[in-house]
């Protein structure tokens, strides 16, 4: 209980810290509407390419915005040494994780509020026709983008290169998460629900957050006190 | 002593390596549909096992460092992954080429093997990240930890297979068939080249371990002296 209230202490200090200099969230707005138009530019898709691939194209445009605000969730306690002073506070390593995951991914979330329907004008898509299943799907990739996100984070922040070196190590592990949802947000695009043979799919969006949410937390002291 | 063992060791495994080799060419029967190309298979599925042992023993070196902080365990973990790299890298090349000849193309987006190719580039990046830290301490516990979460990468990659549909071959070992896909002397080749391979990673492995010691203590010797100045 503890544990979790910690969390929420540090997320919310780092939602608000956020929402005061707004940092990242209005860069990583701007990087992912001209993300969304450069792939118009690219491919000009018609209404059929993008029932094949919008999926694949919104997770596309939310996993680069999400290594920019992953980037950032631990690389902000550095000037004034803030970091080892959260290190030394009383909040475990893993709730120092658990919040700067949950602030990362509720700044995420608001991105995504923002480029779903950017996305639908831009591309004409109606998105919202099966939205309740979109939410969740958003929901389960984006955490699984904010876990291992922010893990990484804490990982490569003391690194020469870290930006070069977060979304390196961070894509390759996120592909099965991302290919679930991608798979699963192709299919709730048409307004569709999830067929049977799709559960697949959910099942190892959930099962990858079960293992690396796990992993994380369990792992986060290990990297942080040093 | 480990200088004994190794020879020992390859003393073994060069006869059996050439052994097999010219029973692979000139002895085991071709396969009845793909013919003489499928010998390629010997030195495909066999780098296999021995990739995922490198990284099955990185992962447990990496599990003990984390326990115990002992180096000897980060420079198990280091030299087992680089061996698992290289023989996953023999095992994709040659994945390719028969590719080339059975399927017409180098590359097809399979699941299995385009979860080969991840599984290669999560451990590679645990490499690149080893070379961006210097402190010796910090670089053993963070490569610890990349190392378990890359296990568990691998672990859903093999997983996979079961729950996506793939152009790749099916099982063909009778462990997993149940037997009658495989002629007995094809699967016993199969067996003798994966122990030879296995024999083979292990001599690479103690050369590594050996390199790495001299290399740590050549740093510390290093440390020692600029600490004097």
């Amino acid at each position: 209980m503890t544990m979790l209230r910690h969390a929420a202490v540090i997320a919310t200090k780092d939602l608000r810290s956020e929402l005061r200099t707004k940092e990242s969230i209005n860069s990583t707005l701007s990087f992912s509407v001209v993300i969304l138009l450069l792939f118009a530019f690219a491919f000009d898709p018609s209404p059929d390419m993008i029932a094949e691939f919008g999926g694949g194209l919104l997770w596309i445009v939310f996993v680069f915005a999400g290594a920019l605000i992953v980037n950032r969730s631990f690389a902000r306690e550095l000037p004034n040494d803030c970091i080892d002073v959260l290190v030394s506070s009383p909040a475990s390593g893993a709730s120092l994780f658990l919040g700067k995951a949950l602030a990362s991914f509720v700044l995420l979330a608001g991105v995504e509020c923002i480029c779903l329907p950017a996305f639908g004008i831009l591309y004409n898509v109606t998105w919202w026709r099966s939205l309740g299943g979109l939410i969740g799907v958003l929901a389960l990739g984006t955490w699984s983008m904010a876990c291992v996100g922010t893990f990484f984070s804490a990982l490569t922040v003391n690194l020469r290169l870290r930006e070069l070196m977060l979304p390196m190590l961070m894509y390759p592990i996120l592909i099965p998460s991302l290919l679930s949802a991608m798979m699963l947000t192709n299919t709730l695009l048409t307004g569709q629900p999830i067929p049977s043979d799709f559960t697949v799919w959910l099942r190892l969006l959930i099962g990858f957050n079960i293992i690396f949410t796990t992993l994380s937390v369990y792992l986060a002291e290990t990297v942080l006190v040093r | 002593m480990r200088t004994k063992i190794i020879l020992a060791l390859g003393a073994i495994t060069l006869p059996f390596l050439l052994r097999n080799l010219h029973m692979i060419i000139f002895l085991v029967p071709d396969d009845l549909e793909q013919g003489p190309v499928y010998r390629i298979f010997y030195y495909h599925l066999p780098p296999y096992f021995v990739a995922a042992m490198g990284y099955f023993t990185a992962m447990v070196a990496s599990i003990l460092y984390l326990v115990k902080k002992d180096q000897k365990y980060d420079a198990i973990a280091v030299s087992a992954t680089e061996i698992g790299l290289a023989f996953a890298a023999v095992n994709l090349i040659t994945g390719m080429i028969w590719g080339r000849i059975s399927w017409g193309i180098w590359w097809a987006w399979d699941a299995r093997l385009t979860w080969a190719l991840i599984g290669w580039l999560v451990y590679f990046g645990y490499l690149v990240l080893r070379r961006a830290i210097d402190d010796p301490t910090e670089r053993a516990k963070i490569s610890a930890v990349l190392s378990i979460f890359a296990s568990a990468s691998v672990a859903i990659t093999y997983k996979a297979i079961e729950w996506w549909r793939t152009q790749h071959p099916g099982p063909v070992l009778s462990i997993r068939t149940g037997g009658g896909t495989l002629d007995p002397a094809m699967e016993n080749m199969l067996y003798e080249n994966t122990l030879a391979l296995l024999l083979l990673g292990a001599i690479f492995l103690l050369v590594r371990l050996r390199q790495e010691e001299v290399q740590r203590e050549i740093d510390g010797l290093r440390r020692f002296v600029h600490a004097g100045n």
